[in-house]
């Protein structure tokens, strides 16, 4: 890891303590949805579609029902019939009915592994004996499986209600489109006419998924008084309670939410599978405690992956290299569903460029595949593969270095993107200059079959709303108590923040992740908002406690409020001081316990770029490609945590590079998935990676106290389009389709022009 | 039903019985019925290596091993790593290294070490990376596990 | 997972007995490490599981140079590859066995549930052909012996009936300027099946210039492992030359018959057919001591 030398005006921001949570983590304490008994647990599990895409006939449940050991069958029939609705659940607008139907289907199943009924045992094995016993009378319909097929007229349509969402307009006719959205600037044909060079070209990528290695999971325990209370894997716990209340038409005050530790999320973990199941099978169980737990094929089939994409991109340049026009199309998979990130696509595609003629279009296509969910930067990896291969080729037709084509057109603070909105201080130049001076970049790449490729990358990040509260112990530590899930570390990244402000180390504060009945609202750990905007809480709650603080010193040392000063973790009066410590164990002499709280919604995110430089060597024989050197340049605002800040770097790089060389769902012509297990669907393995070099460039965000930016999602947006590049200085082919797996590239040297 | 079987095992260094079926994975008895959580199901299927143990001082994924199987053998989960002095070495740099995010492979991860740097105390980088490509992490890339591991060699 | 009784036999005869008791309806243990998937998938069904990993004879590697290797059918992979005399003599099948899963599943898998498996794909066999390796089979009355190439009849389907089981595995002793060796495609650098599998076994005259004879088999190309005769005879008595190699390598190419599946396409299984086969047989050529012609 490499930053940019600058003395540090912080104490504890910028370090590396020792995770608050390590210990538990690395000795199997740690408690994950999973490991929670309660007695009298009852076992829970699911029954799935073999049909990509059927109405179903029939159910009949009274053999199971029967089964020794079976406490509870449930079908959508015990879930309300809800009308349509969009309502705010997590990260998004989404229609309740659909969300309903998606957990259960009520009358039509849409993808393979689609939910049909559940059931509620006293073990495992029982349950899903009592699955075998469910008879289900399906109507088998034609799969519509590729986006552009489901667009077409005559094509099966998946939902009945579904009208396509026209520019804002609602359309009159079934159809698979769920929106069709237009963003544009200056005047495309003219910015066309102007380019020397003009660069057209189609990409398809595939349905990939998230991999978090923890398996979803839901544990309910339903109180005859209509209280209920959930144990959960999840990004956000007041998101569950939100859609828990949603789907069963339940008040939110009888939900509390127990987030447990996960393992891993990646967006995947925002949007809820099986807690609705769980807190209904509870319920009609007799009120016993209710575990479900997916297993791997579960999670590959029927949780929420991301979109596959068809995005045609043109660019054109003018003889001294500068962009004149831009023009895409992005037509990505919803799934099930509506609500593919393509939005989120639209946005990234052209962001690192100032582009003075820009037309983007975008279409959100239902597929019978499941509803496609957030994966990091949601939407940004397919854009960007498509437009950096285009950018490549341009700066190869102008001969120019593709670090300095960027340079040149890159944006920064002022520049609009094409949908209008403007930038402030954002540290886009500064990742191309660091990239540019970097010893990777440096260094010469020799070898038979090696290429080097250069991408870059933007992502929106966000804010959002925050809680936390502390109270001071005695001992002059301080109890930190937050509302977001802890997935990479930040615990800690909160911790310091409050132990900066507080003047105090970070070993002294211990932070807690609370239930959404001890903590106010505080949105998902998604959109790389929890060290920006629960940072921001946690700074809120120091600056309230150092005023608390303040009036205790005030007390005991008989002045106004005013008189007394704080400035790194000391109060003073005068000649007369105390620590933080030395006042915290005054406390009870000047009124007893002190506690502070702060919730917020900053609106200062600031957006995140990255340049990407990547090392292949491609075996021409099998299509095999190997990275051989990876540096990750990325601007972080500032790094309060810098050793979780690369670790996020560095599993964004790998996810980016699983993607872009192995992953896709494979399906058969029945819309049936094939890879169901981690054997098949192909994510990365130690083997397959070099260690991933990182180098922070620290633009501090100017809307956030410290500084900070959301690090966590651009890094997966340009290992795409930076190794597509690499390949092509390799071997000579432009890659154009994701994954680019052996048989891909073989392929495509076969027909190598 | 077929009636329970009963087994007596080694671990943790400690002689335990317990009844299960036969069906009954390592993995299934060591958390639901002996309460030892820190083996995680990540795939079920010996694709992720979440629920390593070292069996008769042996690497093996227990969701692929019977509970019954291990009858009169001795088992070392990740409950077992550490000492009552402390933290194992690789525990120790796990956590300075920073070689987790979310933690959950984080168990399995150790007890591959640890059968790694029990048989071969110095290995390469490369090596290392041989040996946990059996474990799969979707967090960190991999790279500050592969540090953790080669520096927990070197102390 | 399905439920099913366990049995520990301490004896091969009891073991015919107890498969012979079940009608078809048991299922030998060894590794478990395809067999407990396969319940748990429902793929396999069993009333019970015979677990054959505590009799002396089957979990046993033995050699002598006269006889050959004998591999216990139990024998995990991590025991065949450390065993010095499977390390000496026989190269391709360390090779193959080195590859199967990561050490975990090394620590558990045998070679003889790998063939037992029957899958087209499995490592092994391509290498137990290359080095002419039988199965020793015993059933309730009488014991037989099956070339390796010979053993599978289809994906998941090998040539035992009912009541019968596989004791070992045997290997002669390779003779003369003998090297072997065994390549397999993965898209990712472990945790994978076989694209393609490619064994080959060569031995050379004295002057390491002449194929005295070859042998080539090929995995995941056909519904079961293939031994590609045609090509390892073409290479008999012929000069060890790039071309040669090449002439040997399109004749297995065009015995296989791949299919496209979610592990590969038909087209890019058939051309890294060619592409390991060459490689395959040059690496075995220098384990032999030889080397191309120039």
């Amino acid at each position: 890891m490499a930053t940019l030398d600058k003395p540090s005006e912080y104490k504890v921001i910028g370090t590396s303590p020792l995770r608050h949570d390590g210990v538990d983590k690395v000795t199997g304490r740690a408690a994950y949805g999973a490991d929670i008994r309660l007695p009298g647990m009852l076992y829970g599990a699911v029954l799935r579609s073999p049909h990509a895409h059927a109405r179903i006939i029939s159910m009949d449940t009274s053999e199971a029902e029967k089964l020794h050991g079976v406490h509870a069958v449930i079908t959508a029939k015990d879930f309300p019939d809800l009308e349509s609705r969009i309502v705010e659940l997590g990260e998004g607008l989404v229609n309740r009915k659909y969300q309903s139907n998606n957990i259960l289907a009520r009358d039509k199943v849409l993808y393979f592994g689609h939910a049909v009924a559940a059931v509620a045992a006293t073990s495992l094995h029982i349950a899903k004996e009592a699955l075998d016993l469910i008879r289900v009378e399906y109507e088998a319909l034609d799969p519509v499986m590729d986006v552009r097929k489901a667009m077409e007229a005559g094509s099966p349509i998946l939902l009945d209600d579904l009208r396509t969402d026209e520019f804002g307009k609602k359309g009159e006719t079934p159809t698979n489109i769920a929106g069709h959205y237009k963003d544009a600037c200056g005047d495309i044909e003219k910015g066309f006419k102007e380019a020397k060079f003009i660069v057209e070209r189609e990409f398809v990528t595939k349905m990939v998924h998230q991999g978090y290695i923890e398996p979803q999971n839901a544990t309910a325990q339903y109180n005859p008084d209509g209280q209920v209370a959930i144990w959960c894997s999840t990004q956000g716990a007041f998101g569950v309670r939100e859609q828990v209340a949603e789907i069963l038409e339940i008040p939110i005050s009888n939900i509390r939410v127990i987030p447990m530790e996960i393992g891993g999320g990646f967006g995947g973990k925002i949007g809820v599978y099986l807690e609705p199941l769980a807190a209904l099978l509870s319920r009609k169980s007799g009120y016993r405690p209710v575990k479900l737990t997916m297993d791997r094929s579960e999670v590959l089939a029927a949780t929420g992956p991301t979109s596959g994409s068809y995005i045609k991109v043109k660019m054109g340049a003018d003889a001294n290299g500068k962009i004149t026009a831009a023009e895409a199309l992005l037509i990505y998979e919803a799934g099930a569903y509506p609500g593919s990130p393509v939005g989120a696509g639209m946005g990234v595609i052209f962001a690192p460029y100032r582009i003075e003629n820009g037309v983007i279009e975008g279409y959100d296509v239902v597929v019978n595949k499941p509803r496609t969910a957030a994966y990091r930067a949601p939407g940004g990896t397919n854009a960007a593969f498509a437009a950096e291969t285009v950018m490549d080729e341009l700066a190869e037709k102008l001969g120019m270095d593709p670090i300095e084509f960027r340079l040149l057109n890159g944006a920064q603070e002022g520049d609009r993107r094409v949908d209008g909105s403007a930038y402030k201080r954002i540290g886009y130049l500064e990742t191309l200059e660091a990239a540019k001076e970097s010893a990777h970049y440096k260094t010469p790449l020799s070898g038979p079959h090696t290429g080097r490729g250069v991408a870059s990358g933007f992502w929106f990040n966000y804010g959002g709303k925050s809680s936390a509260s502390v109270s001071v112990n005695k001992d002059g530590t301080v109890s930190l108590l937050e509302g977001s899930v802890d997935i990479g570390g930040t615990r800690t990244s909160l911790a310091m923040q409050l132990a900066e402000t507080l003047g105090i180390p970070a070993e002294d504060v211990r932070p807690v992740v609370a239930d959404t009945d001890s903590i106010g609202y505080t949105e998902g750990t998604y959109g790389s908002r929890t060290t920006f905007a629960t940072g921001w809480a946690v700074y809120e709650t120091a600056r309230d406690l150092i005023e608390k603080l303040k009036e205790r010193a005030a007390i005991l040392w008989e002045v106004e409020k005013d008189k007394v000063t704080f400035e790194s973790g000391v109060f003073s009066s005068g000649d007369k001081t105390l620590t933080f410590k030395e006042l915290a164990e005054k406390l009870d002499e000047t009124g007893g316990p002190v506690v502070a709280s702060a919730a917020v919604q900053p609106k200062g995110y600031g957006p995140g770029f990255a340049t990407h430089i990547v090392d292949v060597e491609v075996d021409p024989e099998t299509g095999k490609v190997q990275i051989l050197r990876y540096t990750a340049v990325q601007d972080v605002g500032k790094a309060i945590y810098p050793v979780y800040v690369e670790s996020q770097i560095q599993g964004g790089v790998a996810q980016g590079i699983g993607w872009a060389l192995n992953e896709e769902y494979l399906y058969d012509e029945q819309g049936r998935l094939l890879n169901t297990s981690l054997l098949d669907y192909r994510m990365p393995v130690a083997l397959d990676l070099p260690m991933i070099d990182t180098i922070l460039v620290e633009v501090a965000n100017p809307g956030h106290p410290y500084g900070v930016r959301g690090v966590g999602e651009v890094p997966i947006v340009p290992p795409p389009a930076a190794i597509a590049n690499a390949i092509y200085r390799a071997i000579g082919v432009r890659m154009t389709e994701l994954p680019m797996s052996p048989a891909r590239v073989v392929e495509a040297l076969i027909h190598k022009p | 039903m077929p009636s329970k079987t009963h087994v007596t095992a080694t671990i943790n260094g400690e002689e335990v019985e317990f009844l299960c079926e036969p069906h009954q994975s390592l993995l299934e008895v060591l958390r639901e019925t002996l309460g030892l959580m820190g083996a995680k199901e990540g795939c079920n299927n010996g694709n992720c290596g979440s629920c390593n143990v070292i069996l008769e001082g042996r690497l093996v994924n227990s969701c692929l091993v019977l509970a019954v199987e291990i009858q009169g053998k001795s088992v070392t989960t990740i409950e077992g790593i550490a000492t009552p002095e402390g933290l194992h070495p690789l525990q120790q740099k796990f956590i300075e290294h920073a070689a987790l995010q979310c933690g959950y492979c984080t168990p399995g991860f150790i007890v591959a070490a640890k059968a790694l740097l029990d048989q071969n105390p110095n290995p390469s980088e490369h090596e290392v990376r041989e040996w946990l490509a059996g474990n799969l992490c979707r967090c960190t890339g991999y790279d500050r596990i592969v540090k953790a591991v080669l520096d927990a060699a070197d102390s | 997972m399905q439920s099913f009784d366990y049995a520990t036999p301490k004896s091969a005869e009891e073991v015919a007995t107890l498969l012979a008791g079940k009608n078809g309806e048991a299922q030998i243990l060894a590794g478990g490490t395809d067999l407990l998937v396969q319940l748990r998938e429902g793929r396999r069904q069993a009333k019970l599981v015979i677990d054959i990993k505590n009799i002396p004879e089957l979990t046993q590697v033995t050699f002598d140079p006269q006889n050959g290797l004998r591999i216990g059918a139990a024998a995990s992979c991590f025991q065949i590859c450390s065993d010095p005399n499977v390390r000496q003599h026989y190269p391709g099948l360390v090779d193959a066995v080195r590859l199967i899963g990561g050490v975990q599943i090394q620590n558990r898998a045998s070679v003889g549930g790998n063939l037992c498996n029957a899958s087209p794909a499995a490592d092994s066999i391509p290498a137990l052909i290359v080095h002419e390796a039988v199965c020793h089979i015993t059933g309730s009355n009488e014991t037989r012996t099956l070339p390796v190439e010979e053993f599978c009849m289809a994906p998941g389907k090998n040539a035992m009936r009912p009541g019968e089981f596989l004791t070992s595995i045997g290997v002669p002793v390779p003779q003369g300027n003998f090297g072997a060796s065994y390549l397999r495609f993965i898209p990712r650098s472990e945790m994978d099946i076989a694209v393609v599998g490619a064994g080959a076994s060569v031995v050379l005259n004295a002057e390491g210039k002449q194929f005295v004879s070859a042998r080539i088999a090929l995995g995941a190309v056909a519904p079961t492992p293939l031994l590609a005769s045609d090509a390892g005879a073409f290479l008999a008595g012929k000069a060890v030359t790039r071309e040669n190699v090449r002439e040997a390598a399109h004749r297995a190419q065009a015995i296989a018959q791949p299919i496209t599946d979610l592990r590969g396409t038909a087209e890019h299984r058939r051309h890294l057919c060619a592409v390991l086969v060459e490689r395959a047989v040059g690496k075995a050529i220098e384990r032999a001591g030889g080397q191309y012609a120039q």
